[in-house]
């Protein structure tokens, strides 16, 4: 069965495409088919990040409006054969992408793929909307931070209203994906507490993923972390939270500054989803 | 992965981002407020050969390299042996 799933936060440089490509290629890395789907139109840089920039030919676009059959727009990775990616448009108008449109494209991709990752752009307009609109799973990348932890909450809302899901009555799994976790600053009071964050949004954790000079490395070189650097801490975060939407029951730890015995032994479970 | 690998690689992957961006940028640049250009040439470049030959279009395979001096656009089409006896 296939999964549709919406990476999305409502703010901005919150870590959505750096999480969208580590968690794909994740799924990948453990041999599922999974397509990431970049909905960020005008401002597309999954290509980018995922190292597929010089090969991008026809896009997300070209496919709604029917100039290129998806075979065609589906870029396979390199590095992981059942990984594949789906451009955005870099030139085109927000306004090509429609419901129906879209609602086309997806159909197509779940009969060829396990999971479709859904990249979603920032903000709450059009294009956030029709990036969460067919999700069965949303995973709602927030950093522990006053403005991140609020849009997120608006954004878990549009969830609950605005998809297909939400309008017929049928359960839209949510997750909460923590980034840009500072340890050092958690210890001395001066970031919010997993906790507390929790306790605001109330919906299941999937994972916490330090802030680390591994992901900027990744995403400089155009590799998920998962690829680039898979024994790196956000790497390993990144693949216990794909083994999590898979449905296996793996301890969340949260990333400590010096990971000694009572951070090892305290370490977080999973909320069941 | 040897030991020097792991101490300049963080160092080293700076100078990549770079040179991936300018490559990029320069062909963005370029391109912005164009038509997208592999579209138009592949739209018709297909038209001519349909004028000879008939065309499946979910056949057709269209790759892209672009490279700083060079790009490469390569459009394979799949032939069926009857088509080409007719013509």
């Amino acid at each position: 069965m296939s999964k549709v799933m919406v990476v999305t936060s409502g703010k901005g440089g919150v870590g959505k495409t750096t999480s969208s490509a580590s968690l794909g290629a994740a799924l990948a890395q453990a041999g599922q088919n999974v397509v990431l789907v970049d909905f960020d139109v005008g401002l597309r840089n999954l290509d980018l990040v995922m190292g597929a920039e010089r090969r991008v030919v026809f896009d997300l676009v070209n496919v709604v409006q029917g100039d290129a059959k998806l075979p065609q727009a589906l870029i396979r990775d390199k590095r992981v054969e059942t990984l594949y990616l789906l451009p955005a448009s870099q030139t085109r108008d927000k306004d090509a992408l429609t419901e129906e449109g879209v609602g086309r494209v997806i159909a197509e991709l779940r009969e060829r793929f396990d999971w479709i990752v859904c990249d979603s752009p920032a903000g709450i307009e059009k294009g956030a909307q029709l990036a969460m609109r067919f999700a069965d799973i949303a995973v709602v990348v927030t950093n522990p931070e006053v403005s991140s932890v609020r849009d997120s909450d608006r954004i878990i809302g549009m969830l609950d209203s605005k998809t297909l899901r939400a309008e017929t009555g049928e359960r839209l799994e949510k997750h909460l994906l923590l980034t840009r976790y500072d340890a050092a600053r958690a210890t001395k009071g001066e970031m919010m507490k997993v906790e507390d964050i929790l306790e605001i949004l109330a919906i299941p954790l999937l994972g916490i993923v330090a802030e680390s000079p591994d992901v900027l490395t990744a995403s400089n070189v155009g590799s998920p972390v998962t690829l680039h650097n898979p024994a790196s801490a956000a790497a390993r975060s990144y693949t216990d939270a794909a083994r999590r939407l898979m449905g296996e029951s793996v301890a969340i730890n949260t990333p400590a500054e010096k990971r000694g015995l009572m951070s090892r032994l305290f370490g977080r479970k999973a909320a069941a989803a | 992965m040897s030991i020097l690998n792991f101490f300049s690689r963080n160092r080293s992957s700076a100078p990549v981002a770079k040179d991936r961006l300018q490559l990029l940028l320069a062909h963005e640049r370029v391109l912005s407020g164009r038509p997208d250009l592999a579209a138009v040439l592949q739209k018709e470049i297909l038209a001519v050969i349909a004028k000879h030959i008939p065309i499946d279009q979910d056949k057709v395979v269209v790759k892209l390299d672009r490279g700083a001096k060079v790009s490469t656009l390569e459009i394979d089409i799949e032939m069926p042996d009857e088509v080409i006896a007719q013509g």
